[in-house]
């Protein structure tokens, strides 16, 4: 293995996690960029890439109001490559994007970065109007007509199936929601503190059955960065550099209901054939819970148990507390942490492989190798990561 | 108060299908090459990248692959609760449609129920909603 041939996670930031921040959505990103910046011991102008997802989004500037281009002029960046986009494998495509470019040689310091803005551009709408459409088209089409608005509908179809065919009960998915706020509650900046009971998670609200209130992340205002170095540069940074051991990212469908199964599925098998590492080798996973059933999935797909027996896996929540043998969501997931949006998985993995977790680092001696995944619906992708 | 169904923007690939139901038709593109169903519709076939493909009339009766229960109102006027299923098309393999099963009580749907489309008509579009066949 030539490891100058490799990409690495060097610095990582975030800005505070809130709802209805006034501080402005670039000022968030910056303040995520100077905390990387400041734990990688580089200076902004040594970075010379940018990746983000899903770029800037005009008709909903609150899902996303930052891009790649704005950044690299806000900061004076003297890019040799960048990105940004939503046409990619989910939210942490922007560093499956980054990695083959410092690969390629393109860049040597890329900055990834996820902004949202969603609860405060809601509470803002003069400033983050909504568009009026006469019409649906695209994929909406498919769904809208029938009432089907939210994500929501459509990740409960899955979990639905999951429930009918292998027998998942509530009180299973309930362990997903009840670690996440768990570990929520010993994480400073999560923007949730505090614990969720069974009684509390069973006594929910159902928004679409089986997915109840707790199963369902919240609109927050945040930024998270990562910044990615290639093997031939990692010698210029300071911290611990995590290096991407194998990635994995794919689209099943387009739309969301021609899919027999979630992307995760094929994404999970896809990691496994890019590494000589396997399942029993990994100390910890962050995994995608926008909706919780996702990161049940995760567990099938990438090979922790058989498929249809996630909810078996998390019973009683032992295997997956900081204490168990594979730590879930440490950092409280979306669920307890906020809607980051894919990057705080991967944040929280290479967190987790610096030992830098405090009060809610995993109880395992010397974690080597943790798995951050995003998305789950059509879109899905995993990185392996390790510290050597 | 019901809230206004979002309609579809009609176009040259998706009229067959959001029309149909004007002469009581469910028509779902099909490859005339090689038989494949396509949906969404789109003007190549995605199994063999023909170009020669039009709208087939299909049965119109299928089964609840899967379904969730609807019970957030995402804005006031919605009525809720409502079932949300994707239904599994007879006679036409592979396809599946988002849709609301209607006539029943919402939590009497199941995976498995036998469905029957029931158009309904919303200005230029006639949405094929389903209803369980007794």
């Amino acid at each position: 293995m030539s490891l100058s041939n490799e990409a690495y996670i060097t610095g990582v930031g975030q800005s505070q996690i809130g709802v209805k921040l006034a501080r402005s959505p670039l000022l968030l990103t910056v303040d995520a960029v100077k905390e990387a910046l400041d734990e990688a011991g580089l200076s902004i102008g040594q970075i010379d890439g940018v990746s983000t997802y899903p770029g800037r989004v005009a008709q909903m500037l609150g899902f996303s109001p930052i891009g790649a281009d704005e950044l690299i002029d806000a900061l004076g960046i003297r890019a040799t490559w960048y990105a940004g986009g939503g046409e990619i494998s989910s939210q942490l495509g922007a560093v499956v994007a980054a990695a083959t470019a410092v690969r390629a040689g393109l860049a040597r310091h890329v900055i990834c970065f996820r902004t949202v803005y969603e609860a405060a551009a809601l509470s803002r709408p003069d400033e983050f109007p909504m568009p009026r459409r006469d019409r649906v088209d695209g994929f909406s089409q498919w769904t809208a007509p029938f009432n089907a608005l939210s994500a929501a509908n459509w990740t409960a179809q899955y979990a639905m199936r999951h429930v009918k065919k292998y027998g998942l009960k509530r009180e299973q998915l309930a362990q997903i929601a009840l670690t996440d706020r768990a570990h929520a509650a010993l994480n400073p900046r999560a923007l949730v503190r505090e614990p969720l009971s069974m009684d509390e998670y069973l006594a929910a609200r159902m928004i679409s059955s089986p997915l109840c209130l707790y199963d369902c992340d919240r609109f927050t205002d945040a930024s998270t960065v990562l910044i990615v170095s290639a093997g031939t540069a990692v010698n210029e940074v300071r911290c611990t550099p995590i290096r991407i051991a194998a990635m994995a990212g794919t689209v099943e469908r387009h739309s969301w209901d021609q899919a027999e199964w979630t992307a995760s599925y094929a994404t999970g098998r896809d990691l496994w054939t890019r590494t000589d590492y396997r399942p029993k080798d990994v100390d910890t996973v962050q995994f995608y819970d926008g909706f919780a059933f996702y990161a049940l999935t995760w567990f099938e797909a990438l090979g922790f148990c058989g498929i249809g027996e996630g909810g078996q896996f998390i019973e009683g929540g032992r295997r997956i507390a900081l204490d168990g043998e594979l730590p879930l969501n440490t950092f409280g997931g979306q669920i307890g942490a906020g809607r980051l949006h894919g990057f705080g998985f991967a944040h929280e993995a290479v967190t987790q492989l610096r030992g830098k977790g405090g009060a809610r680092q995993i109880k395992k001696a010397d974690p080597r190798l943790a798995i951050a995944t995003s998305g789950g619906g059509p879109l899905a992708t995993a990185l392996l990561l390790a510290r050597d | 108060m019901t809230a206004p169904r979002p309609l579809p923007r009609l176009d040259a690939d998706n009229r067959p299908f959001w029309t149909g139901g004007e002469v009581g038709e469910l028509r779902i593109m099909r490859c005339r090459d090689c038989g494949t169903f396509l949906h969404p519709p789109r003007p190549v076939c995605r199994h063999c990248l023909s170009e020669n493909v039009g709208p087939e009339v299909v049965p119109g009766t299928g089964v609840v692959d899967t379904y969730t229960v609807n019970y957030q109102k995402w804005h006031p006027a919605m009525d809720v609760p409502f079932v949300i299923a994707r239904v599994a098309l007879d006679g036409a393999p592979g396809v599946y449609l988002t849709t609301n099963i209607v006539g029943c009580p919402a939590e009497s749907v199941d995976v498995g129920d036998r469905v029957r489309v029931r158009f309904e008509q919303h200005e230029d579009v006639w949405l094929p909603l389903f209803e369980k066949i007794a």
